[in-house]
């Protein structure tokens, strides 16, 4: 069933996260033969990540049973290279690479950080505060490493949470917005007890550690590795000692394969009907890449996504589903406008700081009155091996530019890989 | 309990946890120089989930492998700095 | 021609920004018309190869000229020009290929181009990655290769700096008996009018014989040292010039930034905008057949672009007598970086009313051409 240039699979599904799992089982218990390709090691996306599945949060448990329940089929460390139609991609089944047809496919390929560049975040322990998180799930140990985070938003919580918990020294944690735009996302949560529990939790973990408003970095310092955040706090410049700078600003979603098949996108996500029906037919897409709203919306889109994939008649409008669906998206749209990146952070990069950190193209190599194209002609921004996926947001909002349309192949593959995979056996007699 | 996996990295033997991604292991070991930047500048893990392609190191003389989608595996082979 | 002319330049690719500097330094009024930005077409999806070819004599002798006037460039040129004298090395796959290359070297030496004939163990010396059993190759030591929509950009600055007057984002709806007339409203004057807008030329000058003929490139990861020379199959002519039916050629490139530029396909298919993957995937599985070591570097990227093609494979350069003062450069297929430099100096000449360094007969825009083969 594989990957065989065979036979296709019914539904296809791209990600493991919560989208991407409840969008197999729903198809699966509709009687369809589902494959699931996922980045990871194990199921379970970002936000459920784990080494041991026992330690993970128990709705995460319960959906990675329900999943081998339900017949799906996951390939782990699975790389999708490119996308030859909506109905065949190229896969890096985890060094096997071929091809792999399916009837309908489902994009549950979640968010990555918005990351803005500031003097100094190239060093090595500047990383992002999802990126903290994922490599202390991946078994980073912190062990009396002294860690600022800065960043903004509900992440913030959980990643100050993890880091204490893997051993650091979690010296400061700094939210860009004032205490007042915090405040009032916390009093929105209100109707949400098990959200603002969960929020308690968190903070009681990192309760030794200042959680400052208003607060954000100007600047990381050091010389081979970070040593030092210089941060504007409340209004002063204040410097701070540390080993790791955990610093980001919020998430936007991941794009490039909807790209690719041509999909539509809104803003920074992948358009979607109210059956997450993407622009390019038989293709779906649920969870944050179609706008990052949490896990439960995103469990209630796979939903959604995998029973249309699966060719079930749309749903009532005022069905559970999608009234879920639609509290989601709403909530989507509060975090984007309360927790957008104050104007100060599209200002902190020099001439000589670097944006995209695959070409090492500065700040100052850039005119902000080019459009994206001629920027990347003129100096090679958005060309390396990441294909703007770093630079792309940050220039979206530094510069006002449109998404970075990727050329295939996804994932910078070997050559003989990718080639292998798109010869056509059928002509050419090779392989 | 699973047993430590062997590791080498540049040239140099080390026992890491047999669970962990190559990056974790790398950064536990105190490596920050991953790769180096076009003016030699060194960088590591910035993402930690394949986005960024900052962690990239040779394993088993594959350049440019992304250190954190790797499981550690016994006997691997690891060049940092490239 | 008045003494100080006054001309329209439309395109600011690489033959359009070269022509514009060309006229302005030799004493025209001008002014340069780009509807996107310089190097934005067909010059940012080129490899952007400065070779002497040799598929006709009329071919190599502008070939030869254009690569001089090169060589006089490179000097000025900033590094993000990315300019590299690498050579050439034509590989010979078989005793055959290797023969055609032995009577390459006497027409090369008839127009100055200084090359020379390696045998099979001097190839693996100078390319040891090369799969073995290779027959030998042609070693062009002159040519060059450079990163072209940077060398726009440079050549657009620099005649700003001669008082060219440049109109970026602008686009020519029409050529009118005494200028152009724009899209955005309005006309411009000009004593002449230079038509150098590459694929687009046929629209504003209908009958102009060119079609895009589409191909296909990659670029690599960074790994310096893995090819040293630009490497084309000798078997290239036979590939590369067959008009009509989709195909490939082996065609690598090292580049100033230690990637390698991997080529080459061409098919005639319009403007078509899709990916053609399992050409794609021929022109790598020919890269990797020369090239083994490719399979183990990554890939970052592939695109494609339109080379502006004529039937006979010579580009058209020089009066459009079926408009008044209207000149055209264009047509230059995949030589369009390389001939640019020679085609500046001859519409420089013919709006000068100077010599020519090279005769410019053969590339008149109204010779007769033979019939286009059609699309697929």
């Amino acid at each position: 069933m594989i990957g065989t240039r065979g036979a296709p699979v019914d539904v296809l599904v791209v990600g493991a996260g919560p989208a991407g799992l409840s969008s197999a089982v729903a198809a699966a218990d509709r009687g369809k033969q589902v494959l699931v390709l996922d980045l990871g090691l194990r199921a379970g996306g970002q936000i459920w990540r784990h080494r041991d599945e026992a330690a993970l949060p128990r709705v995460a448990r319960q959906w990675l049973q329900r999943v081998r329940a339900a017949g799906v089929t996951i390939a782990s460390s699975a790389r999708v290279l490119d996308a030859l139609s909506p109905d065949e991609l190229v896969v890096d089944f985890g060094g096997r690479i071929d091809r792999q047809r399916t009837r309908a496919l489902i994009l549950a390929t979640g968010a990555k950080e918005r990351l803005l560049p500031f003097p100094g975040w190239t060093l090595p322990g500047v990383v992002g505060i999802g990126g903290l998180q994922a490599l202390i799930k991946s078994g980073l140990t912190l062990n009396g490493s002294r860690v600022v985070i800065a960043g903004t938003g509900p992440l913030l919580f959980p990643v100050a949470a993890a880091a204490v918990a893997a051993g650091a020294d979690l010296v400061r944690v700094a939210e860009q917005v004032p205490l007042r735009t915090a405040a009032a996302f916390a009093m929105g949560l209100l109707a949400k007890p098990s959200a603002i529990r969960q929020a308690i939790g968190y903070r009681w973990a990192f309760r030794n550690t200042a959680y400052r408003t208003d607060s954000w970095v100007t600047a990381a310092e050091g010389d081979g590795r970070v040593r030092r955040v210089l941060l504007r706090d409340r209004g002063r410049s204040t410097a701070i000692d540390c080993d790791w700078l955990a610093a980001s600003c919020g998430l936007c979603p991941n794009t490039e394969l909807a790209e690719l098949l041509g999909c539509a996108i809104d803003g920074d996500a992948i358009r979607v009907d109210t059956s997450q029906a993407t622009t390019v037919a038989g293709v779906w897409a649920a969870g944050e890449c179609t706008g990052v709203k949490g896990d439960i919306a995103a469990l209630a889109e796979g939903e959604i996504a995998g029973r249309a994939a699966a060719g079930d008649a749309p749903g009532s409008r005022r069905s559970s589903l999608q009234r879920r669906r639609e509290s989601g998206r709403e909530f989507a749209r509060r975090l984007a406008i309360d927790f957008a990146p104050r104007t100060e952070l599209l200002h902190l990069a020099g001439a000589d700081t670097i944006i995209c950190r695959c070409e090492d193209v500065r700040r100052g190599d850039i005119d902000p009155r080019w459009t994206q194209r001629q920027a990347k002609l003129w100096t090679r921004i958005g060309m390396g091996e990441c294909q703007g996926a770093v630079c792309g947001p940050a220039c979206a909002a530094l510069f006002g530019w449109q998404a970075n349309v990727p050329r295939p192949p996804l994932g910078a593959p070997l050559c003989g890989d990718w080639a292998g995979a798109l010869v056509d056996e059928d002509v050419s007699g090779e392989r | 309990m699973t047993p430590d996996v062997r590791i080498v990295v540049d040239g140099v033997p080390h026992h890491v946890p047999p669970d962990i991604t190559l990056a974790a292991a790398l950064l536990n070991l105190g490596v920050t120089a991953f790769r180096r930047d076009v003016r030699q500048e060194a960088r590591a893990p910035l993402c930690g989930m394949g986005t960024c392609f900052e962690c990239r190191v040779t394993v088993d003389g594959v350049h440019n492998t992304r250190a954190c989608l790797e499981p550690v595996r016994e006997g691997m082979s690891v060049e940092c700095g490239r | 021609m008045s003494r100080t002319p006054d001309v329209i330049v439309i395109g600011a690719g690489m033959v359009g920004t070269m022509t514009a500097l060309g006229l302005a330094e030799a004493g025209a009024r001008v002014t340069l018309i780009e509807g996107e930005f310089p190097g934005g077409g067909s010059t940012g999806a080129a490899m952007g190869h400065i070779v002497v070819m040799d598929d006709s004599p009329e071919q190599l002798a502008l070939c030869a000229h254009s690569r001089d006037r090169w060589h006089q460039l490179a000097a000025s040129l900033p590094a993000s020009g990315e300019h590299d004298r690498c050579g050439t090395l034509w590989i010979a796959a078989d005793d055959a290929e290797f023969a055609a290359g032995r009577q390459r070297i006497a027409s090369y030496a008839a127009h100055g181009v200084d090359a020379e004939l390696v045998d099979q163990r001097g190839l693996y010396q100078l390319e040891p990655h090369l799969r073995p059993g290779l027959a030998g190759g042609l070693l062009v030591p002159g040519d060059a290769v450079c990163y072209p929509p940077a060398i726009a950009r440079a050549l657009t600055e620099r005649a700003a700096s001669q008082n060219v007057t440049i109109k970026l984002r602008t686009h020519v709806d029409s050529l009118t008996p005494h200028g152009v007339r724009l899209s955005e409203g309005g006309t411009m004057a000009a004593g002449g009018v230079v038509v150098a807008a590459g694929v687009a030329s046929p629209r504003l000058v209908p009958g102009l014989p060119i079609v895009p003929r589409k191909g296909h490139l990659v670029i690599s990861d960074r790994r310096p040292g893995l090819v040293r020379h630009q490497l084309v199959e000798l078997g290239y002519l036979h590939s590369a010039h067959t008009f009509g039916a989709a195909s490939v050629a082996f065609n690598l490139q090292p580049r100033r930034t230690g990637q390698v530029l991997i080529g080459s396909s061409r098919e005639l298919v319009g403007f078509d905008q899709e990916i053609n993957h399992a050409l794609l995937g021929a022109m790598l599985a020919r890269a990797t057949g020369f090239l083994p070591a490719l399979h183990q570097v990554r890939v970052l990227r592939s695109w494609f672009g339109f080379r502006p093609a004529t039937a006979d494979k010579l580009p058209l350069i020089g009066p459009w007598p079926a408009l008044g003062n209207v000149w055209i450069a264009a047509g230059h297929e995949g030589l369009g970086i390389t001939l640019a430099t020679g085609t500046a100096d001859i519409i420089v000449a013919g709006i000068l009313g100077t010599t020519p360094p090279v005769n410019p007969e053969p590339f008149r825009p109204d010779r007769p051409m033979p019939a286009m083969a059609r699309a697929a």
